[in-house]
């Protein structure tokens, strides 16, 4: 037992050529290794080419693919600084601001000062009215009779008012971001750098000095795009800043900006729902709040839980009920319980023929005849797993142990007796546990089957997804169709473990 | 049977043992019964929620049900023929509806491949490409979930995560978001569908890695292999046939994937099929049908084909 045997590196070279079939694989075997690998990477240039993959990869908006998956954990407000030839700015917001109707954030400060000032009327209120000049005028030469009109109204028209204007705004992004505007200098500073543009009130943007690496221009005098990363960005127009500052989160989650309490922390809504004044007075402040947050305007919590229920439905209506269709027509079709091979084929195929046209093509017939919704879906899935349970079911019951079946029959017992007692012990956890595996794989099914009008969060999503600004609630709804597939997965595999033992997988 | 042997009355153990028995069983049916309420209670108020909430009344459209069958009645039988092969119609009215012969791809002067041929090519294309992809991705991956390989809880637990994710999220708006990005094509389907199916084959590797035979890889361990020549004379050559049958098990499952995709806007039959149904085309709609029906058939009955030569009758339990 103990002795070792050794051998040296000679030997071993004469053992190997003495056997070379041993050591060298068949040159068959080496052929065709090298034939489906080739094949493979043959089929993987031609996909390449047949799809045109580099080029469509090459005109890809990469650019924005970052902004909108920002957008799926994160927000921007947008205000926009307006700058007048004369130095003064105004400030707008963009319009349904997550921040409200009147904003008035910390990050912007503003010096306001009351002028009084000579303002041209624009050029809109003095064209309204020249149609009617011209016409009874002239036809035949409009834009030289437009230029002289014009230039003797506009003259006319200007007015000496008295408004609030703002002649400083300082942005501050975070604590190395900021940009500063004031007398037709916009001082940006990012990261230790700072760039200063002179901009004229109109069309022309002037940096001093070298651009940093965060700004670009195409062209002199041209726009500045200036980007901060993942705090946001700007654009510097020679009449306009705009600011896009990201904020993390997702905004306005429980009440939408038309909400009495918005705005408030969570503290002070707790304290108005449980002892303030009603703000409405048909209604306490509880079902207040909690109306508000189901039909939150931007977010649509309501609308959401419903359509995500719906697609629970779908799935767990179709298979109980393929499962039952299934069950009875499965002996029909397994060759050891009914000996007629006709009927076994005939069943065998109907149950091929459900599954072949697929859940997909049956939800496109069914949207038909039910029109959009679950009852769509619920046939889709009831059609096709009907036809999947069923032959998974006929296998199942064509691999049982005979000794059973042959025991209840020996005693007498009547036919449906011997399945009773002889066949449904053996199969039935199989059943149940294929019914839920598919249970469990319909929820995420009835999702895709949903964006074809089958009812469920499929369409809500994809129409969600349309838009290309709704981000933020495709990920809301991600997150809740992940939650509930993680929970069914769960109970299904635990309903599965005890009904099958540990090897259920 | 002598039953008259029987004592008449039990002592008072067996008084006990058969009240025991009662108990048992009475508690046994009454869980039963529970059971059954409860999913009859779910199921009918699933059943009114789906209705109310659908567009059409399930008893008002009920007659509707197989209105489908009559929508699909074509104007004579060689309509679906002409229309699956792009020959002009005798009924070409300069509509949408008859125009087979637009749709043809030319290859040379005189031969040209049908629209809905061309398409289901692309779609079956999209389906074998990106289960390539995820096979490979999925492939590398399941190495590092598997525990027999991989003794690090934290690089297990991190891979096996992020296949769940893969795995768990909807395709729809993968293909959504690529769409966003790229223009309108093939491509968002190819991403959704590699994307999922990394995370849906990872899972089924890795337990197949964690059922293979260690001696190989003590074997190798012992002759001091590093863990990638660990990997690949120890656990590929003995896992790899049932990695191939799971790759054409998800071949399958592919193919159907990928028209849906394609339906919601990643090109493809799927598009086509949902246009024509929309349209109330007779023909167009039976010739796709028909169409797609051979394919999944033809695609089905070649992967079990190949399965039971690599696997025997194994390919053939539960897994998806």
């Amino acid at each position: 037992m103990t002795t070792t045997t050794r051998l040296s590196p000679m030997e071993m070279d004469a053992i190997a050529a003495r056997h070379p079939e041993l050591l060298k694989s068949s040159t068959s075997k080496r052929v065709r290794t090298a034939t489906i690998a080739g094949g493979i990477v043959a089929y993987l240039i031609f996909s390449w080419w047949f799809f045109s993959i580099g080029q469509v990869l090459g005109n890809a908006n990469w650019g924005i693919a970052g902004t909108y998956l920002a957008d799926w954990v994160s927000y921007e407000v947008r205000p926009e600084i307006h700058i007048a030839s004369d130095r003064t700015m105004s400030l707008n917001y963009q319009r349904n601001s997550p921040l409200g109707p009147n904003p008035d954030p910390d990050w912007v400060e503003l010096d306001k000062e009351t002028v009084t000032r000579r303002v041209e009327i624009p050029a809109l209120t003095t064209q309204a009215a020249r149609p009617r000049a011209s016409s009874s005028f002239s036809f035949m030469a409009p834009g030289s009779a437009l230029g002289g009109t014009t230039t003797a109204e506009a003259q006319n028209r200007v007015e000496t008012r008295t408004e609030e204007v703002l002649t400083r705004v300082v942005v501050t992004y975070d604590r190395s971001t900021r940009i500063e505007i004031a007398d037709s200098l916009v001082k940006a500073t990012h990261g230790g750098e700072t760039l200063v543009m002179a901009v004229d009130g109109a069309d022309r943007v002037m940096p001093q000095g070298t651009l940093p690496t965060w700004a670009t221009q195409k062209r002199p005098g041209e726009k500045m795009v200036l980007a901060f990363g993942a705090t946001g960005w700007a654009e510097v127009e020679g009449d306009e800043v705009s600011v896009r500052n990201r904020f993390f989160g997702w905004a306005n989650f429980l009440f939408d900006t038309n909400s009495p309490f918005f705005g408030k922390s969570y503290g002070e809504v707790a304290s108005l729902i449980i002892s303030g004044k009603r703000i409405d007075p048909a209604r306490s402040n509880l079902s207040l709040a909690w109306n508000n947050i189901l039909y939150n305007a931007e977010w649509q919590h309501l609308d959401v839980w419903t359509k995500l229920l719906q697609t629970v439905v779908m799935a767990f209506v179709g298979t109980l009920f393929a499962s039952l269709i299934a069950f009875p027509l499965c002996f029909l079709a397994a060759r050891n319980i009914t000996p007629s091979f006709m009927t076994n084929q005939l069943v065998k195929r109907f149950f091929d023929f459900l599954r072949s046209v697929d859940m997909f093509i049956w939800a496109l017939f069914f949207t038909r005849a039910f029109g959009p919704g679950p009852l769509a879906g619920i046939s889709a899935i009831f059609f096709t797993d009907t036809g999947t349970l069923g032959k998974l079911y006929s296998e199942a019951l064509e691999n049982i142990d005979d000794k059973q079946r042959e025991g209840v029959k020996s005693v007498g017992a009547a036919p449906l007796a011997v399945q009773r007692f002889g066949v449904l012990p053996q199969v039935l956890p199989v059943f149940a546990s294929q019914a839920l595996y598919f249970w469990e794989s319909n929820t995420r099914s009835a999702t895709i089957i949903g964006a074809v009008g089958a009812g469920g969060i499929g369409l809500k999503l994809w129409e969600a997804m349309r838009t290309n600004s709704d981000w933020e609630n495709v990920a809301y709804m991600v997150l809740l169709i992940l939650l509930v597939v993680f929970i069914f997965d769960s109970i299904s595999n635990a309903c599965r473990s005890r009904l099958m033992g540990r090897r259920a997988h | 049977m002598a039953t008259s042997l029987l004592p008449r009355n039990l002592s008072d153990n067996g008084a006990v043992i058969e009240r025991h028995w009662q108990e048992l069983s009475s508690r046994r049916r009454l869980y039963s019964w529970l059971g059954f309420g409860i999913l009859f209670l779910a199921l009918s108020g699933s059943l009114w929620f789906a209705n109310d909430s659908n567009a059409g009344k399930f008893f008002d459209r009920l007659p509707h049900f197989f209105d489908f069958v009559g929508d699909l009645a074509p104007r004579d039988g060689l309509e679906i023929f002409r229309a699956m092969f792009d020959l002009p119609s005798p009924y070409d009215d300069g509509s949408f509806k008859y125009n087979y012969p637009d749709g043809r791809l030319y290859l040379t002067d005189g031969f040209y491949i049908p629209e809905y041929v061309h398409k289901m090519l692309e779609t079956v294309n999209i389906a074998i490409f990106s289960t390539i992809i995820g096979t490979a991705l999925g492939f590398v991956l399941c190495f590092f979930a598997a525990r027999n390989l991989m003794p690090n809880p934290w690089i297990r637990g991190t891979v096996r995560r992020i296949m769940e994710i893969l795995r768990a999220f909807p395709e729809v708006v993968i293909a959504g978001f690529f769409l966003a990005i790229l223009s309108l094509g093939p491509i968002p389907a190819i991403a959704a569908v590699s994307i999922h199916t990394v995370g849906a084959l990872g899972k089924l590797f890795y337990e197949v890695v964690e059922n293979a035979d260690m001696k190989p890889d003590e074997g190798l361990r012992a002759a001091g292999g590093n863990w990638i020549e660990r990997v690949w004379f120890g656990m590929v050559p003995q896992v790899l046939p049932n990695f191939t049958s799971y790759f054409l098990l998800r071949l399958e499952i592919n193919v159907r994937a990928s028209t849906i995709i394609g339906a919601v806007g990643g090109g493809g039959i799927g598009e086509l099929l949902r246009l024509s149904i929309g349209q109330g085309h007779q023909a167009k709609t039976l010739a796709i049908v028909i169409l797609l029906f051979a394919t999944i058939f033809a695609v089905d009955q070649f992967s079990a084909w190949l399965r039971r030569r690599l696997v025997g009758e194994q390919a053939f339990q539960l897994a998806q």
